[in-house]
């Protein structure tokens, strides 16, 4: 153990530790747009689109990562769509996430208990109040947890874009101990990294799930 | 054009290779879990027991395998047993042990949340009768928290599944690699095989995971 080389190598890391943040962030934010809209065109139960929508979240939660960003990255040219591996590394981790960030909003939805839901019919409402004032704020408190643990999960998938040589944290990794074979360095250097990464969020969305879960009622 | 394309499956013994590739990732997948679930229940049910320093560090444990990604933990297996340890077993050995001590620490956070959900007045019947610690895990703890913990296993086992394809960075010849190379060798012949044997596989891996995702999800629904 060096660290004369891991001291040298913080540079090249800390460019790809952004780049990590970065994908991460809008894989993230991408998902929980996608998944909003799919849970609720599964919650309205939108004919044709109710089912297309259920085919997707099936298919993206039962397949791994990695041979989707494959057949984003490889196939895809194929059938003439060629585009760059950040991109397909974006779509394909929006595509995985919101697959299961729109499971994660279907339990909180289905959560708010019926109660609720009669007594802001008795009320007047319509289905789109419904859906905006007791609905969705009382699902949204619900699926914290499942969206919590979405978000960890997806941060740490980024890792695997290495494959489709995307130069975040695991690729710039492999890519140095592949040219000065001092694996012990890198590898320390990689697992501290997603720890920098990942114990302030797991702590954060801790937090904020405690906080969040005096918003709902009636169960 | 698509019929020539999916001759790419059948020309010379590619299919053949594509089942053997496949049977790599299922055995790895398969002796993984087993191992995994059995030191699982070990740490989770010592992880429901009282002495704080066998729970701290195994929540250290625990902790550690959330921070690190699956295809970190493989290469940390790749790189670091040979060299450090002079652990020299084949690739596919490696992979199983990171494999199983990722599960290990999964289910034994199941396992911990499924016993502690057991209705205390369980347990105090279970004393009342007379029953020892070991009983009361062996006869009345364990068998309940199994039905709680049920799902959230066949979820993690659809997951070992999908992490298998992570085996061939680390020059593992699972499905996907057997893949990889099919598509190279044939490429003259059939540009488009890319398309056809990636298709292949991904249908593969959903054909695997869908019936296990959709039982997991019966089973959640009905408590």
């Amino acid at each position: 153990m060096s660290w004369q080389i891991i001291t040298q190598s913080l540079p090249i890391f800390s460019k790809a530790f952004v780049l990590t943040l970065w994908l991460s962030l809008v894989g993230i934010v991408g998902s929980i747009i996608v998944g909003i809209i799919s849970s609720l065109v599964q919650y309205f139960k939108v004919p044709v689109l109710g089912q297309i929508i259920t085919a997707y979240v099936e298919l993206a939660r039962n397949t791994p990562l990695l041979i989707q960003l494959f057949f984003l990255y490889y196939a895809f040219p194929v059938l003439g769509l060629k585009m760059s591996a950040e991109t397909c590394g974006i779509i394909g981790l929006i595509f995985l996430g919101g697959a299961y960030m729109a499971e994660g909003f279907t339990g909180g939805f289905t959560g708010v208990s019926a109660n609720q839901i009669d007594n802001g019919k008795a009320l007047g409402m319509s289905k789109l109040q419904l859906a905006r004032y007791v609905v969705f704020p009382q699902g949204f408190a619900l699926s914290m947890p499942a969206l919590t643990a979405n978000i960890i999960f997806l941060i740490k998938e980024t890792s695997i874009f290495s494959v489709i040589a995307i130069p975040e944290l695991t690729n710039t990794a492999l890519d140095l101990i592949g040219m000065y074979y001092r694996s012990n360095e890198y590898l320390l250097v990689l697992v501290i990294a997603y720890a920098i990464i990942l114990i302030p969020v797991i702590l954060l969305l801790n937090y904020l799930e405690r906080r969040v879960r005096y918003g709902t009622f009636g169960n | 054009m698509a019929h020539s394309a999916i001759n790419v499956f059948f020309a010379g013994d590619n299919f053949a290779r594509l089942m053997q590739g496949l049977w790599t990732s299922v055995w790895i997948a398969a002796v993984s879990l087993v191992l995994g679930l059995i030191l699982g229940t070990v740490f989770g049910v010592l992880r429901t027991l009282p002495n704080k320093i066998v729970r701290f560090i195994l929540r250290l444990y625990l902790e550690f395998f959330r921070v690190v990604p699956t295809i970190v933990l493989l290469y940390l297996a790749y790189y670091i047993l040979p060299r450090q340890l002079h652990i020299n077993w084949p690739a596919s050995w490696m992979a199983v042990l990171a494999f199983a001590l990722w599960v290990a620490a999964e289910f034994s956070d199941i396992v911990r949340g499924a016993i502690e959900s057991v209705p205390l007045a369980q347990k105090e019947s279970g004393l009342a009768l007379g029953l020892s610690r070991v009983q009361l895990f062996r006869y009345v703890l364990l068998p309940q928290a199994f039905q709680l913990e049920l799902p959230a296993t066949i979820n993690l086992a659809t997951r070992v599944i999908k992490t298998t394809s992570l085996l061939m960075t680390i020059s593992i010849i699972d499905v996907i690699a057997v893949g990889q190379q099919i598509i190279e060798a044939n490429n003259q012949q059939y540009p488009n095989g890319v398309f056809w044997i990636y298709g292949l596989i991904f249908i593969l891996y959903f054909v695997i995971d869908y019936p296990l995702s959709a039982w997991a999800k019966r089973l959640a629904a009905k408590k």
